[in-house]
């Protein structure tokens, strides 16, 4: 995507091999054996070989794998919870497989949260002491620490909740505890490992969504593990494939899907590439507010306000589409104290029929923003379709 | 050709000789101090009256446990004045308390180093295996001449003979917790020092409970046999009635000990409930 941005974390060449003869198994790579073979004939196991990716500043990077695939050894070598055997993780200029002891606590400190799959909250403590665990780590002054921890709390929606303990709760509200000890210490990268894994589907969803909330908020750089292609591609800005220890694939969701680096990621989106068969319409969502063609400026631009949207669709009596109204245009509107809004209308926009497949959309959400509207035959208005929705079609047809 | 029988007895002898001879003065402050501390207990004890020593009992089972523990701790103890074994009783309860804290204090830095340490964990779990197979009258031979006779010795028998599960349970309470927990306390930048006390020891709180109550009631059953070198308490009342055959009054001071010693469990394990909660 766009390479300019600047770099968090370099990841050059890491490799991990779990065994007391790390070299040997590393020779056999070089002369181009795969992990089995090495496991055979020296008993190492190669975790991950000849790992190199970027994590951009302020992105939601997504490391994806069935298990077996190394991406929790791999954000473990990040923060170090595992050792590596060669190669560099680089993070504002520290390199983390060298440092030493101290420097690694520090440099774990300023820099990693880490959210975990089970959670992991200590038991003994409550909800708002889980919260502060980091900032007491830090030697953060109590009564600051208590105000961080209780904003935390707030964020995730937790709030009330503070002298519990963590057996009280459900499932996901104690991974929002884990989401907010992680907020609450303010490091520079959050690492996510297989975080909503342990949740149900319904909660799982809604959780994917908060992240993606609190992420628009804060554009925290975030590594998050999953084994879930939906998951992927619902949150992640970007992701890396792994198989087997090697990076297979890495691209933006819509990358991975339309443009499979190889077979595996092929058979892997499978499912989901009956995107051929699949159409606008089936990722078509009704139109949640429209504006009239004989509506003043000022009735429009209040209908946007309240469903907090910048664009919206005009339609006639017979809700034929007529045009965009964009919210800078009906400022204007108001300004010149116009009378009604079809002047300021733009043709500016995608619209597309209803069996129009769905994978042909990914080209226009890169485009422009707004959402892409459905329209018959009549050039009535049908429905809208969001980027999300096609990922989520897409992922959906995936799991079937 | 007659083998030669290997003569582990008498090299065992003559080590304990040696050292004997090369730390009497150790052994000699041990034994000092030691006997302050088990008379200004006694005599703390016995200086309070039963009815008083009573009460306080039966607050500490109502504050700490049920009003069912006060009511058996009530009667029970009424039973043991009643029956004329009140000083004995006293002096056995010092003995294990005594013993129990010695063993305590040394178990719980060497579980916590063994749980940390992989290396000191295969040195140590042979070495309490042999402290707690080996016949525990065994105990009381060598320390006669480290301590001499008395309550002292008897003191050095049972903190070996009772430190182990203390050291045990300690070690496996620590390793007991969850991986999960020492990554989470690991990625958040923990010390050695945080991890330990911030985490390990208050998750493994419960079980090293239970390693001190087992430790508790291994002291109170070696203290009795300890009256064979002559400790005070209900151990010597049992040995007397052996030596007259009465078996009458064995009974009965056996019936203290098994009184003392359902006290001593109950209300230990009702301590480690109420910090569970």
């Amino acid at each position: 995507m766009d390479e300019t941005r600047p770099v968090k974390i370099q990841v050059r060449g890491l490799s991990k091999v779990f065994g007391k003869q790390p070299k040997k198994a590393l020779e056999l790579r070089d002369q181009g054996l795969k992990r089995p073979e090495i496991l055979e004939k020296t008993g190492q196991t190669l975790g991950l070989s000849d790992i190199s990716f970027d994590v951009y500043e302020g992105e939601l990077l997504v490391i994806m794998g069935l298990s077996g695939s190394g991406k929790s050894t791999l954000i473990r070598c990040l923060n170090r919870l595992i050792d590596t055997t060669e190669g560099e993780i680089v993070i504002d200029g520290e390199n983390i497989p060298t440092l030493g002891e101290k420097a690694l606590l520090e440099c774990r400190r300023r820099h990693f949260s880490m959210v975990f799959q089970n959670f992991a909250l200590f038991p003994h403590r409550t909800v708002q002491q889980n919260a502060e665990f980091g900032l007491e780590i830090r030697g953060v002054e109590k009564s600051e620490r208590q105000s961080i921890a209780h904003n935390a709390l707030k964020q995730v929606g937790l709030e009330g909740w503070e002298d519990a303990y963590p057996n009280q709760l459900s499932g996901g509200m104690q991974q929002r505890v884990g989401l907010a000890r992680a907020l609450a210490n303010d490091a520079s990268v959050l690492l996510m490992d297989e975080a909503f894994s342990a949740l149900d589907p319904l909660i799982r969803k809604d959780m994917q969504q908060e992240l993606l909330q609190l992420q628009s908020k804060m554009q925290k750089t975030t590594v998050f593990i999953t084994h879930d292609l939906d998951e992927a591609l619902n949150i992640g800005d970007r992701i890396v494939l792994l198989k087997d220890g090697e990076v297979v694939q890495i691209g933006t969701p819509e990358e991975i899907l339309t443009k499979p680096a190889d077979d595996y990621v092929r058979r892997f989106i499978e499912g989901v590439d009956r995107s051929r068969i699949l159409t606008a319409e089936s990722a078509m969502r009704p139109v949640r507010t429209t504006a009239r063609d004989s509506d003043g400026p000022r009735t429009a631009l209040h209908r946007m306000r309240d469903h907090s949207i910048d664009s919206i669709y005009v339609t006639d009596r017979d809700r034929q589409l007529l045009g965009l109204l964009e919210a800078d245009a009906a400022s204007r509107a108001i300004e010149a104290k116009a009378e009604t809004i079809t002047d300021h209308l733009t043709q500016d926009f995608r619209k597309v029929p209803p069996d129009e497949p769905l994978q042909n959309l990914f080209a226009m959400f890169s485009e422009k923003s707004y959402p892409i509207a459905v329209v018959d035959e009549q050039q009535r208005l049908l429905g809208v379709v969001v980027k999300g929705a096609v990922l989520d079609e897409l992922a959906r047809a995936g799991e079937q | 050709m007659e083998i030669t029988r290997i003569p582990l007895g008498s090299w065992i002898e003559s080590g304990l000789t040696w050292l004997t001879s090369e730390y009497s003065v150790v052994t000699r402050g041990i034994s000092r101090v030691t006997q302050a501390g088990i008379n200004s207990l006694n005599d703390g004890l016995m200086w309070l009256p039963e009815w008083a020593l009573l009460a306080i009992i039966a607050l500490l089972c109502w504050k700490l446990a049920s009003t069912r523990l006060a009511i058996g701790a009530v009667a029970g103890l009424a039973l043991i004045w009643n029956l004329g074994l009140w000083n004995p009783m006293i002096e056995t309860l010092t003995l294990v308390v005594i013993a129990t804290l010695v063993a305590v204090v040394i178990a719980l830095p060497v579980g916590i180093a063994a749980a940390l340490s992989e290396r000191l964990y295969r040195v140590i779990m042979p070495v309490l295996d042999f402290m707690q197979t080996m016949p525990a009258f065994v105990y009381l031979i060598p320390a006669i001449p480290f301590f001499g006779i008395g309550s002292v010795s008897a003191i050095f028998a049972t903190v070996i003979f009772s430190m182990p599960p203390a050291i045990r349970f300690t070690t496996l309470g620590i390793r007991q917790v969850p991986t999960e927990l020492i990554e989470a306390a690991d990625a958040y930048g923990a010390t050695r020092g945080q991890k330990l006390f911030k985490v390990q020891l208050p998750l493994s709180l419960p079980t090293v409970m239970a390693g001190i109550n087992q430790t508790i009631m291994l002291a109170l059953s070696m203290v009795v046999i300890a009256a064979m070198i002559g400790a005070d308490g209900l151990g010597s009342e049992v040995w007397r009635a052996i030596q007259r055959l009465r078996p009458g009054d064995g009974f009965e001071a056996g019936i203290a000990v098994v009184i003392l010693a359902m006290l001593l469990d109950r209300l230990t394990q009702s301590l480690r409930k109420s910090r569970r909660s």
